[in-house]
């Protein structure tokens, strides 16, 4: 199995390292079929590229950044414009968010509305759809990686090996899942300092916990895992329990000294 | 610039660190002078050529692109010189747009495949339909708490990458 042909992409796109592999018999015999993945792989960049200048919060320009700046101005009737169409699921989407978790999630931060920790899982979702498409229907196993969150489907009876990187030393795995399908999304605080951010206090949250969620869907096991790192500030058995109540979806923790 | 060099050093550092981790305890007098961290250099003190050690001395000097003239400071292409490990030469090459890197490179870097890696411990215990039950494990990719570019070039994900672009 490990024989299979296999090729890897890496762009920096959203500040975040994103890896694409891509594994099968077809890589090796079929020209059209590496160009044809080529392409996919290309669209699925292009496309990341699209919607961070539509969603960033760090450009003056982007749609949310737009958003933000009329919801905070002085005088601002904090009626915005009509959002287009993605801004508008998107914007569904972290409300579906911040009910799933009890509010756990909620991208109405301090200092301004902010989807960031939903966008970059249905970001990768959507562009990946030309890549999974052609992967289908030519046997080939594909796997991106989008600054550690992994959304991944292999085919034929083989497997993808996903390390969960150990919070106390990232050079070293706390294990590894072999998966044929779905996501795994790993939330806390271990390269970033304090990233999540309590909603309820606009603290960080706690940062002695990992949460690692695995799924279908990378958008919800991203928001899960991050929702439980929240919750974990009111006690590691509060986040277990939590993440028991899923449906679909399983979550570990991992204390970090 | 000085920030940029700095970076790139305490990168180097940490590379060799990184990929010395697997045989740390069989290492040669060289090797071990290498995976020293390099003091000061993450820090702002000056003097980033000291104590990195077996060549990982990179100037960061060598620009392949001259920075734009609108932002001189903050954008550009980096090249640090390359360092040799028990591996092979490792060389690292930057790009800086806006004060953001937004593209990290290894111009060179050891053929050997090296993306085998040691489990630390057992803490997935949700997670025991999937997990391997290796104490060492081949893995494709890397699940973790949010990396950032910057940390890439100095992580399994990018040896991972490496060994299939």
């Amino acid at each position: 199995m490990s024989e299979l042909p296999r090729r890897a992409w890496v762009q920096q796109l959203m500040g975040l390292p994103v890896s694409v592999h891509v594994r099968g018999a077809a890589l090796e015999d079929d020209d059209g079929a590496r160009s044809d993945v080529e392409a996919a792989v290309a669209e699925l960049f292009a496309e990341l590229r699209r919607l961070d200048a539509r969603f960033s919060t760090y450009r003056p320009d982007s749609e949310v950044s737009l958003l933000r700046a009329r919801a905070s101005a002085p005088g601002g009737d904090g009626a915005p414009g009509e959002p287009s169409p993605l801004l508008a699921e998107v914007q569904h989407l972290c409300a579906v968010a911040r009910g799933a978790t009890g509010g756990a999630f909620d991208a109405d931060l301090p200092g301004g509305w902010d989807p960031s920790g939903l966008v970059k899982g249905w970001a990768v979702e959507r562009a990946v759809r030309p890549l999974r498409a052609v992967c289908s229907e030519l046997g080939l196993d594909w796997l991106v990686d989008a600054g550690g969150d992994v959304l991944l489907r292999a085919v034929d009876g083989r497997t993808w090996s996903v390390g969960v990187e150990d919070p106390a030393d990232p050079s070293r795995l706390l294990g590894a899942l072999r998966l044929r399908d779905g996501a795994v999304a790993t939330s806390g605080s271990v390269h970033r300092g304090a990233h999540v951010v309590d909603p309820e206090t606009g603290r960080p949250a706690s940062t002695s916990v990992q949460a690692t969620v695995l799924g279908p869907s990378l958008l919800w096991a991203d928001v899960f895992a991050t929702a439980a790192v929240v919750k974990a500030s009111g006690g590691a058995e509060v986040a277990r329990a939590w993440l028991d109540t899923l449906s679909g979806y399983r979550g570990s923790l991992a204390s970090s000294p | 610039m000085r920030r940029i060099t700095l970076w790139v050093v305490s990168t180097l550092s940490a590379l060799v660190l990184l990929l010395s981790y697997r045989t740390s305890t069989a290492g040669t007098g060289a090797d071990e002078a290498a995976a020293q961290p390099a003091p000061g250099t993450t820090t702002s003190s000056a003097s980033p050529s000291t104590s990195t050690g077996a060549g990982a001395e990179p100037s960061a000097s060598a620009a392949s692109e001259p920075p734009s003239s609108s932002s001189s400071s903050s954008s550009g292409t980096y090249t640090g010189q390359s360092a040799d490990t028990r591996w092979g030469p490792v060389q690292v090459r930057i790009t800086v747009t806006d004060g953001r890197i937004t593209d990290v490179e290894a111009v060179e870097y050891p053929q050997e495949n090296h993306h085998d890696v040691e489990i630390n411990s057992w803490a997935l215990p949700r997670l025991q339909q999937e997990v391997l039950a290796a104490q060492s494990a081949q893995v494709d990719a890397v699940s973790g708490a949010t990396v950032t570019s910057d940390g890439y070039l100095t992580s399994l994900q990018s040896a991972i990458d490496q060994a299939h672009l």
